[in-house]
């Protein structure tokens, strides 16, 4: 209580806490161990199954009423029908649960044209890039959307294949379980995933080298404008991220 | 007082024998019958720190600015849950100690079903006729994993968020069923802005409420069929010897449920668990690294790690690869062990009733069995942070998955095989002086007898 009053830490608060019951429990253990009397009791088990007699009447009551529940008669059978409506009414509100699948999991906000936007802000000019550089972009105006997201790597000369003027942009969900591809080796050119160690070859199309990813990033279609910003011609060739049923 | 109270309820609800017979009802004295009851006290802390949580938490998905007294993340923009952990662990009185409470009693609670489940594996308290039980109670394990989930990943920080996104791969990955199981269970792709609100109510309400159903079933059915207990003097597969359950056993269980608390709240303010401050708030194109789950998952994200990248392709259509260490594993693991008592059952043609338990030595084939399942969720459990050991052992990652590939299969055969070989000299040095063993018996006539001890 005094903790509380003085507005004490989270350490003096909790060792107080633990202090408190670990003297119950001294309490406790000592009041069980040498002050209360030790006692042995015996109990006999109940014997299963239960006689002959009780078996047979049991089923007997049952299989008796549910004859009589089950006759076919007019009656019965409007009762189940109306509990099997009640039922399909039941599902009715469960399809609000959420939307059908739709092309939510096939598209992205990227269209052609869209400048490549940074999380502050900016957008990426082709210039901006020194080689081995590491971007991550999102579709004019959708900065901070996950199924957008992509980095924007410059490879260096002669390094590379399907280049836009060395760079090269790829989704940043990883195909496996969805994770940021948030880790660069810009030694070995490689996207590594944090939470399951799928290896991405950045200079060959993201194929995956190692780990447990089943397919490559897709990569984003970039042109350099005549502005200077780079711009997507248009979206992922294939669905992003994680795959699923539909994927093909 | 208590007297007029007991009288009271006689009269109007005839409680009088049974009263009697629960104050003197048997509880076998071996300590490894206390370990369930860690889990109800642990589950207690839960309820009762819970509630608190609750009273602050707020579910929702809107982007607020951080104003509160955590200077390292004033002016950040995060979701509205994020924030009211925030403060929950900086603004409201105890409310920090009270949060890492209820975040050690879970790990307490998952670890303590998991010990109790082995001490009735081990002991062949699953046998007939406790089938039913232990169904019951690896159901509870699998609502406790659950549950464990929904609750770390309420807050809405960096971490959580990834933890979730894998949560949602794996849930996309069915066959035919994976995207209409995910557009209706999280109300959309991910990220989903009604996500958070679903997981609280499924946190708070569902799963408590299935596992308060439980545990009342499984409780209920350990009354009526009464403990077990292990072989030994006056003990008979007719009855039960222990201490009464009130006032011995009683003030035992009180003094565990204290120990109990005493443990959460001691690591509660000492060991820092979660410090989801630290992460920052969830943003799409962010990520930890190294990232672990709480240990109770730590064996899935293993799976994950050390699959092979095996995918079904059909024409139009795919099984991605975390289908199978994401949901054929652990869906095999759970029907597994419901399995496990009528497989034994037929195994060794033994239906008939058991109350008296097996020491583990004494049937080196489960007990070896056993063994080797943990084993294997042990090196799953390893594998999950291969990426720690590769940075702080200087390996090769790649090595390191390579080598847990192909301990996942040595490792339990060789457990298997340590154990059972282990068990059965066991057996056999046990058996020879067991059968030495002699009471000397004096007779009303003067003379002396030996009789063997059971």
């Amino acid at each position: 209580m005094y903790g509380f009053w003085q507005q004490a830490s989270t350490q003096w608060l909790g060792f107080a806490l633990a202090c408190t019951f670990a003297g119950f429990m001294v309490a406790a253990l000592g009041w069980a161990r040498w002050i209360l009397p030790q006692e042995q009791v015996t109990d006999l088990r109940d014997t299963y199954p239960q006689p002959v007699e009780e078996r047979a009447q049991q089923v007997e009551a049952f299989v008796h009423g549910s004859a009589q529940l089950t006759r076919k008669t007019w009656l019965t059978r409007m009762a189940y029908a109306a509990f099997g409506l009640f039922g399909l009414a039941a599902l009715f509100p469960l399809g609000a649960l959420g939307p059908e699948p739709d092309g939510t999991l096939f598209h992205t906000r990227w269209k052609r044209g869209d400048r490549l936007q940074r999380n502050d802000g900016t957008f990426v000019k082709a210039a901006d890039l020194n080689p081995d550089a590491v971007q991550t972009v999102f579709p004019e105006g959708s900065v901070g959307d996950y199924r957008s997201m992509a980095v924007l790597i410059r490879l260096p000369d002669g390094v590379g294949k399907n280049t836009t003027s060395g760079l090269v942009a790829y989704s940043k969900a990883c195909t496996h379980a969805g994770c940021p591809v948030a880790l660069y080796r810009a030694a070995a050119r490689q996207l590594i995933c944090p939470c399951h160690q799928s290896v991405f070859d950045v200079a060959d199309g993201a194929k995956v080298l190692e780990g447990p990813a089943d397919h490559p990033l897709p990569q984003l279609p970039i042109q350099i404008a005549s502005d200077g910003y780079v711009r997507a011609t248009g979206d992922f060739p294939e669905p992003i991220g994680p795959g699923f049923w539909e994927h093909s | 007082m208590i007297h007029r109270l007991l009288l009271w309820a006689d009269d109007r609800f005839g409680t009088a024998t049974f009263v009697h017979h629960a104050l003197k009802k048997a509880f076998p004295d071996h300590w490894s019958f206390m370990l369930g009851e860690i889990n109800i006290y642990a589950f207690i802390v839960l309820l009762a720190t819970g509630t608190f949580l609750a009273l602050w938490f707020v579910p929702g998905h809107a982007n607020v600015v951080y104003e509160g007294p955590y200077q390292l993340l004033r002016g950040v923009k995060m979701s509205e849950a994020y924030d009211s952990v925030l403060h929950i662990c900086f603004a409201v009185n105890a409310g920090l100690l009270i949060r890492q409470i209820h975040h050690w009693a879970a790990n307490i609670f998952v670890a303590g079903i998991v010990i109790h489940m082995g001490r009735i594996f081990f002991t062949g308290a699953f046998r007939n006729p406790r089938e039913l039980n232990w169904i019951i109670g690896s159901l509870l394990l699998f609502a406790a994993l659950f549950e464990g989930f929904t609750g770390y990943s309420l807050p809405d920080d960096l971490l959580s968020g990834m933890g979730l996104v894998i949560a949602m791969s794996i849930l996309q990955s069915m066959p035919f069923v994976g995207s209409w199981a995910m557009f209706f269970l999280a109300g959309g792709a991910w990220p989903s802005e009604i996500l958070t609100q679903r997981l609280f109510i499924t946190h708070v309400f569902v799963v408590p409420l299935l596992l308060i159903a439980g545990i009342t079933v499984h409780l209920m059915i350990l009354w009526r069929q009464k403990h077990t207990q292990f072989p030994g003097a006056r003990r008979t597969e007719e009855n039960v010897v222990g201490s009464p359950l009130f006032p011995q056993y009683t003030a035992r269980s009180l003094a565990l449920q204290f120990g109990v608390i005493a443990m959460c709240c001691a690591l509660a303010a000492f060991v820092q668990i979660n410090p989801v401050w630290i992460w920052g708030p969830y943003e799409a194109d962010k990520a930890i690294s190294p990232a672990q789950p709480d240990w109770y998952i730590g064996w899935l994200e293993g799976a994950l790690r050390i699959s092979p990248p095996w995918a079904v392709h059909f024409p139009g259509h795919m099984i991605p690869s975390p289908f199978w260490p994401g949901f054929v594993l652990p869906i095999g693991i759970m029907l597994f062990l419901f399995a496990y008592p009528f497989v034994e059952a037929r195994i060794r043609r033994d239906y008939s009733p058991h109350h008296l338990l097996e020491r583990p030595r004494d049937v080196p084939v489960r007990t070896a069995f056993g063994v080797s399942f943990f084993a294997f969720m042990l090196v799953l459990f390893l594998a999950g942070s291969d990426d720690v050991q590769a940075r702080y052992l200087h390996l090769s990652l790649r090595d390191l998955v390579w080598t847990y590939r192909f301990l996942i299969f040595l490792g339990p055969a060789v457990a298997f095989w340590v154990t059972y070989r282990l068990a059965d000299e066991l057996r056999r040095s046990a058996g020879v002086k067991r059968a030495e063993r002699l009471r000397i018996k004096r007779t009303p006539e003067g003379g002396y007898d030996e009789e063997p001890v059971a």
